[in-house]
């Protein structure tokens, strides 16, 4: 039963809040403005390769 | 912004991507199953449980062949209409000793995990050779050719010593007498003293109708009829239990 | 002698395999050995048909090997499309078969063709032999285009396809002979999983050597959730499929775990097939084949890299949702609902990001039926993965577990989001990889569109009501707090949906021949005369 308790205080404390604000922090992340320019770059990858139609 | 541009190393490093989507899709396995591995009350211990003897186990390896459990659960969930239909909900006791285990997952037929004495072996033949003879609303396939296939017996005591690397408790007398056990069980005449003691409650006799010969039905019915007949629900104590 | 060193291997293999048709322990075992025997002899045959006759010249032919010339190794791309489209056939075709089955049971025959037996095989048929073709063929189509490089290991890439060929032949074959796990989508036994993880090394190395040594700087979303799905169903393939055999000369094993942990392993296992398999991988087809044949890049990049982390982590917790009411301890079961709900947004941000792709290009879905094909597919993807959530909320589950509705679920995915994203690859595919001007007919494409989405809508909407009712039915009481019906009865009232059900299973595999045909006729390099689509003038046209 300890394993269980122990999991059960992680989950109820502090880690939902820590998931929570990494997943909050990750999103903001990615759609930074410094990002754009790498995105659409790599949004392009497919259509760049004309090579073969 | 030093930090900010290490998002392009996990988009340009092949090693990076990989090791992290690892990581990422090993978590939720790892805090819901290892737990199950310790907790006490999923491997609750329940007076009645014993290993499947050698008859019910060939005859349980019949039942997965088939492929029984596409149609079939063996899983009562604690609901009124299911419990009236089927009888007391399953316990996780119950299938500690299934490898694997058989809950399925459809019921296009009923639910067997309490089948085990609600009909006579009679009629289990009968409904498996021609299953529309007795359910005339029944879209079960014939297994008529059971009764004509003679038991594949082997060395059958090798299925219990697989059983006992993966943790089934079978002692050495069990797997000594396996080969023996899996004959007596389904012959009418024979002594069935030794093998009920290591094996209460086994339902012994003839099965098939045909006393002579040892058939795959004779090991499928034996297996059918001890379905969730090994807990006594009249003296099981259910604040003891949780699920 | 080009392949000697191959032919030397597949002939050895070949004299094991029937050292175990002779010395194996138990009767299923030895014939599977036979099968194998006779398989790995029927491939060393072609092996050495292809020395000698690798006829180039033919435009007809398919290249075996690309020569080195070429910037892309295409020969197994154009088998894995031709195996695809062969074993779509042949998949859908055991399902009406299982159809029918459950609504006439005479059309069982015993011992090898009943519906216990070839359900395994419907199952592994669609997901695996067309699904898994699908995915190899079409990873490997994109991983080399995405990154500008051949594929890594030469003939690696072979050994991929044909073993995986023969892991489907012995998992299917195996089901008929009566040797399986009962682990549901994973039922092969323990010597062909291990098959199994040899080849799915080998295709790992393939596909992460090509992204290492790829030209373009980026890593195309595509290829992480391809990537992803390699690794992933590595992983749940190995621990879920431990094993211990009785006799490494016999078929059978006995599992590993045993009652709550083996179930709650097989499923976790059997949603992220679906997780992983279904959804990642062909997550991966969207992204490159979506852009590709809209010609726009995908709606919002950055919106996919929330998309995939999203979904690979939460996917795989989502697992006993399978379970719910059974004898799994409560708090997996309430983790396993949690986490099914909150899956709903990564999914319908993928969808959008899919559909959105579109966006100032919608009047391609008039003209081009490929494009219509996938937008519907990804469109069935948002609905069943909308669905999904629904039915993991433990009071709906409690009337759908057990039920059709499980099973209409499934297809909408399967046939909806799988089957018509695969199509898509698949036309998109062929005519490129034969160097042809464009399909056989487009035409048929968009006959193929309509029966497979209204097969699909019969289906589902079939299932749904079935499921329903069959759910209510059993739970019924009446006044006197009697149950209303016997089960027998429940048993009974499902007849008519079970024939409706083949109905629209029917008109689906209807869809797929018609796409055999003009594959094989964009192969030979035939063109159709024919109107081009959406020929009128769009003023003529109905509002849509």
């Amino acid at each position: 039963m300890e394993i269980y308790t122990a999991l059960r205080q992680f989950a109820d404390s502090w880690a939902l809040l820590f998931m929570t604000l990494f997943f909050a922090g990750a999103v903001l992340f990615v759609f930074r403005p410094g990002a754009k320019h790498h995105a659409q770059e790599a949004a392009l990858i497919p259509l760049k390769d004309d090579q073969d139609d | 912004m030093a930090l900010l541009d290490k998002h392009a190393i996990i988009e340009r490093n092949a090693t990076l991507l990989l090791v992290g989507s690892l990581f990422v899709v090993t978590i939720g396995g790892i805090v819901e199953i290892v737990p199950l591995f310790y907790l006490e009350n999923t491997i609750e211990k329940v007076e009645g449980m014993r290993p499947y003897s050698p008859l019910e186990l060939a005859g349980r390896n019949i039942y997965i062949r088939e492929g029984c459990y596409t149609c079939h659960s063996q899983m009562i969930r604690p609901f009124r209409d299911e419990v009236e239909r089927f009888g007391n909900y399953s316990l996780a006791a119950e299938s500690m000793y299934d490898h694997p285990f058989q809950w399925g997952s459809k019921r296009t037929g009923p639910d067997l995990a309490r089948v085990g004495g609600r009909y006579s072996n009679e009629w289990h033949v009968q409904h498996l050779i021609n299953p529309q003879s007795v359910v005339p609303e029944s879209v079960m396939p014939s297994y008529s050719f059971l009764a004509k296939k003679p038991l594949e017996i082997g060395d059958f005591s090798t299925q219990l010593v697989a059983n006992l690397k993966v943790g089934v408790p079978y002692t050495e007398e069990m797997i000594s007498n396996a080969n023996a056990d899996i004959r007596v069980q389904a012959d009418p005449d024979g002594d069935h003293d030794d093998l009920l003691a290591r094996y209460p409650k086994a339902v012994v006799g003839d099965f098939d109708g045909n006393p002579q010969a040892l058939t795959e039905m004779d090991a499928l019915v034996a297996y059918l009829q001890m379905l969730g007949t090994l807990v006594d629900f009249s003296t099981y104590d259910e604040t003891g239990g949780y699920r | 002698m080009k392949y000697g060193k191959e032919i030397v291997l597949l002939t050895l293999a070949a004299f094991l395999a029937l050292a175990g048709a002779a010395l194996g322990e138990d009767t299923a075992f030895r014939s599977h050995m036979w099968v194998l025997f006779f398989s790995l002899a029927a491939f060393t045959i072609v092996l050495l048909r292809q020395v000698s006759w690798a006829s180039v010249g033919d435009p007809a032919s398919i290249p075996l090997r690309s020569d080195g010339t070429e910037r892309y190794l295409d020969g197994p791309i154009r088998y894995g499309a031709i195996a695809t489209v062969f074993w779509a056939v042949v998949g859908l075709l055991v399902g009406v078969v299982v159809a029918l089955q459950l609504a006439f049971p005479q059309l069982n025959f015993e011992p090898f063709l009943t519906f216990g037996r070839m359900r395994p095989l419907h199952t592994s048929a669609v997901i695996f032999a067309f699904g898994g073709n699908a995915l190899i063929a079409t990873s490997f189509y994109v991983v080399q285009r995405t990154s500008r490089a051949r594929l890594f290991g030469g003939d690696l890439a072979w050994f991929v396809f044909w073993g995986y060929q023969l892991f489907i032949i012995l998992a299917a074959t195996g089901y008929l002979l009566g040797i399986t796990q009962s682990r549901e989508y994973a039922e092969p036994e323990w010597y062909v999983d291990v098959w199994l993880t040899i080849v799915w090394v080998a295709y790992f190395l393939v596909f992460f050597g090509t992204i290492l040594r790829r030209k373009e700087p980026h890593i195309y979303v595509a290829n992480w959730f391809y990537l992803s799905f390699i690794i992933t169903i590595a992983m749940l393939h190995i621990v879920n499929n431990l094993a211990m055999p009785v006799s490494f000369l016999g078929s059978k094993s006995y599992s590993l775990f045993a009652g709550v942990q083996d179930a709650l392993t097989q499923w976790w296992y059997g949603h992220n097939a679906v997780g992983f398999f279904l959804t990642a991988g062909f997550l991966g087809m969207m992204y490159y084949f979506v852009p590709k044949q809209a010609n726009r890049p995908v709606y919002s990049y950055r919106l996919s890299i929330i998309h995939f982390w999203a979904i690979i982590f939460l996917y795989i917790w989502a697992g006993p949702h399978h379970l719910h009411y059974t004898a799994l301890p409560d708090w997996a079961q309430t983790l396993g609902m949690v986490f099914s709900i909150m899956l709903w947004m990564p999914s319908w941000g993928g969808m959008i990001n899919g559909l959105m792709t579109l966006s100032g290009a919608w009047d391609k879905l008039r003209t081009d039926p490929i494009i219509r094909m996938m937008v519907m597919a990804v469109a069935f993807y948002g609905m069943a993965t909308f669905e999904g959530p629904l039915m993991s909320i433990k009071a709906v589950n409690s009337l759908s577990h057990y039920t059709d509705w499980t099973i209409g679920h499934v297809h909408s995915g399967a046939l909806g989001w799988n089957g018509l994203i695969s199509f898509g690859a698949v036309y998109f595919l062929v005519p490129r990889l034969w160097g042809r001007e464009r399909l056989y007919s487009i035409r048929m494409v968009s006959w193929h569109f309509w029966l497979a989405t209204i097969g699909i809508v019969i289906y589902a909407a079939t299932m749904w009501v079935s499921g329903i009712q069959q759910g209510l039915m059993w739970r019924e009481y009446d006044d006197q707090g009697f149950l209303v019906y016997t089960f027998a009865e429940t048993v009974a009232a499902m007849f008519p949906y079970y024939v409706m059900r083949a109905v629209g299973g029917g008109m689906y595999l209807l869809g797929a021949i018609l796409m055999a045909f003009n594959v094989y006729k964009t192969i030979r390099g035939e063109l159709r005369e024919e109107a081009p689509m959406g020929g009128r003038a769009p003023a003529l046209q109905p509002a849509e």
